[in-house]
């Protein structure tokens, strides 16, 4: 279903834990919510849900303003981040529920919940208690229980937290072809970064009630519209005077702007490695650190300190050692503005032959 | 090599200590009673568990018994669910008030009701022009009996709500169940363990209630006469066998209640 939101605003007390946020979904969209510990990711969720009431701001599903309908009555499918599994009823009973409630016809239950036991992978688990089932398992019982009664909005609160990676990337994969294989309006919240990119349409980052950006996750990553998000995505490093750095003397002409430098804007190697080595200045590695497919690498250039990858197949680095640095682009930001600047001698370069 | 020793011997010695106080205190109590009211064989038993007073004392006091422990079991569960559910002023000091029944002398609760529902009283005068009397009468009975029993559904059904967050239920509402239906399908199912072995908890105790009970009963031979004052009064008038012979029939009775709870409280762990 389409989803509409519109100056949602929630306050616990005097403390804003949603604060005029705005965004639609598209029908059959995946989003993800990310964000700090706080931010108000669930809080979010919870008033689309219909479990907690905003203060204002309109919630508009199909066209329909809903803020008046109760949980019940909003056809939505909530995955909870402890699974809230019925302790007492069966994997078949919990399924099953939705269905009774709704007042499916008995043949009818049957047949979904045999359907949603095969989808989910459950065959053989059917006459087995919550406590019976391994944590991946509970997790997919609360998706089927979810999705029984055929909602038009699946929300999911931190589906993965609990599970372990290997199974989480199963699941993952999983969920994102079910997801589209039914054509199901749904956000899912999680605190992990790869985890949005890898299965969001869009991505939406919350952080303190605000919600600071919406695009897709390649947009996210190219073109931050805040500096909390450019500093939010990746493991990045803040330079406090980036004038300093070869290729942005220019950055001198705005007084008060920092950069925030992401690993991946950075090259480094030994001079023979680089076909413009007019645009690389000379630093000093600090440290080393192994990352299991590649190395972590601090190198020292003049005053600041940068973050870089470099591949396991390369020449290997040794801390205190001199090398070529290449910073490719930086992101600038000052108390009012935000760009990206890219390295001047790279657009323009002067033709070295070695 | 020493040091184990030593350490066994005294995780022996802890064990056998532990064994021998509990035959000393519980074992040899109960079998002394059962064999007390069979020494005179079995005959002699099955006349003394027949004798219409006997018989019509525990017959009452179980169908009254019965009664209370199912007015525990609605209010029990009530209270249990507003003192774990609701926040109001006032809350912490019901909550502990509930044990109250547990720490004061029955005799003393006896006393209570005696004052609370006589003759005298504006209770007691109301049953009067409405024309039943309280005191001295089978609702008096059931009204000790409940209220020293108040505390066993309660705190049987609070652990169990408050292991329950919110989110079970709030999963129901959002698969459109109504509060009602949320009650009945999650809630109390949920609650039910705590219900039945509360339950059966006070109803074993209802049976034992003597002290409550002996002040307000009225205690006439076959209409208001409980097993518990029976036993008193054969023992007073001498009569051993007659007194045994009904607290085989008590005793066979908590010792039946005392193992089903067990046995519904292990098949809940199973679960
Ligand atoms: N019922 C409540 N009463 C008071 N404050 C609340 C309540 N629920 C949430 N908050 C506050 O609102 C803010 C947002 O909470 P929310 O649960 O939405 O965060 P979140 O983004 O889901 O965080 P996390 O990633 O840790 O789950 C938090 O600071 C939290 O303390
Ligand atoms: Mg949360």
């Amino acid at each position: 279903m389409h989803v509409e939101v519109r100056g949602l605003t929630k306050k616990f007390g005097e403390f804003p834990a949603v604060n005029d946020v705005h965004f639609s979904i598209a029908k059959g969209q995946l989003i993800g919510l990310l964000g700090p510990s706080g931010g108000g990711k669930t809080s979010i969720l919870r008033m689309l849900a219909g479990l907690e009431t905003p203060d204002s701001g309109d919630i508009v599903f199909h066209g329909t303003r809903v803020n008046d309908l109760p949980p019940q009555e909003r056809e939505i499918g909530f995955v909870f981040q402890n699974y809230a599994l019925f302790k007492h009823m069966t994997v078949q009973g919990n399924i099953a529920f939705g269905l009774e409630v709704k007042k499916w016809p008995k043949n009818r239950i049957k047949e979904r919940v045999a359907e949603l036991i095969e989808l989910t992978g459950l065959s053989g688990f059917e006459k087995r208690y919550p406590h019976q089932l391994s944590g991946g398992q509970r997790q997919r019982v609360a998706f089927a229980r979810a999705l029984a009664p055929e909602p038009q909005l699946l929300l999911l609160d931190e589906p993965f937290a609990a599970i372990d990676a290997k199974i989480r990337q199963e699941l993952r994969a999983w969920l994102r072809e079910m997801i589209d294989r039914l054509g199901i309006t749904s956000i899912f919240v999680t605190h992990d970064q790869d985890e949005a990119i890898e299965v969001a349409d869009e991505i939406m980052i919350i952080n303190k009630g605000n919600l600071e950006q919406k695009g897709s996750p390649w947009d996210i990553y190219k073109n931050p519209e805040t500096p909390f998000v450019a500093g939010f995505i990746g493991e990045s490093t803040i330079v406090e005077d980036v004038s300093t750095l070869r290729g942005f003397e220019q950055a001198a002409d705005w007084p008060g702007t920092k950069a925030l430098i992401r690993p991946e804007y950075v090259e480094i190697g030994q001079a023979n490695e680089f076909r413009l080595l007019s645009a690389t200045e000379t630093g000093r590695v600090r440290h080393l650190h192994f990352r299991g497919s590649e190395w972590l690498v601090e190198v020292d250039v003049g005053a600041s300190r940068l973050v870089t990858y470099r591949s396991l197949e390369k020449e290997v680095l040794h801390p205190g050692e001199e090398i070529q640095v290449l910073v490719h682009r930086a992101y600038l930001f000052n108390d009012n503005d935000s760009w990206i600047m890219e390295n001047r001698l790279k657009e323009d370069p002067m033709p070295v032959h070695i | 090599m020493s040091s184990t020793l030593q350490s066994r011997w005294w995780s022996w010695g802890f064990r056998s200590a532990v064994m021998l106080y509990f035959i000393l205190l519980i074992v040899f109590p109960i079998l002394g009673i059962y064999g007390y009211s069979l020494s005179a064989g079995l005959a002699a038993f099955t006349e003394n568990i027949t004798e219409p007073l006997a018989w019509k004392a525990v017959l009452l006091t179980v169908k009254l018994a019965f009664v209370s422990t199912m007015i525990n079991v609605l209010i029990g569960t009530m209270a249990g669910w507003v003192l774990i559910r609701y926040r109001f002023p006032g809350r912490g000091l019901l909550n502990s008030l509930v044990d109250l029944p547990f720490a004061l002398p029955t005799a003393v609760a006896g006393l209570m009701i005696l004052l609370l529902l006589g003759p005298q009283s504006v209770v007691g005068q109301w049953a009067e022009q409405l024309g039943f009397s309280i005191l001295f009468h089978q609702p008096a009975i059931v009204i000790a009996m409940v209220f020293v029993t108040f505390p066993f559904v309660i705190r049987a059904v609070q652990p169990l709500l408050e292991e329950m967050d919110g989110s079970e239920e709030e999963a129901a509402y959002t698969m459109g169940a109504t509060k009602a239906k949320t009650f009945v399908r999650v809630i109390l199912p949920a609650m039910l363990p705590g219900i039945a072995s509360g339950a059966m908890l006070a109803f074993s105790r209802a049976l034992a209630e003597f002290g409550a009970v002996v002040l307000v009963a009225g205690n006439i031979p076959g209409k208001t006469l409980i097993a518990s004052v029976y036993i008193f009064g054969e023992i007073e008038s001498d009569n051993i066998t007659g007194a045994t012979a009904v607290s085989v029939v008590l005793l066979t009775f908590s010792l039946l209640i005392l193992w089903l709870v067990n046995y519904l409280q292990s098949r809940r762990k199973g679960v």
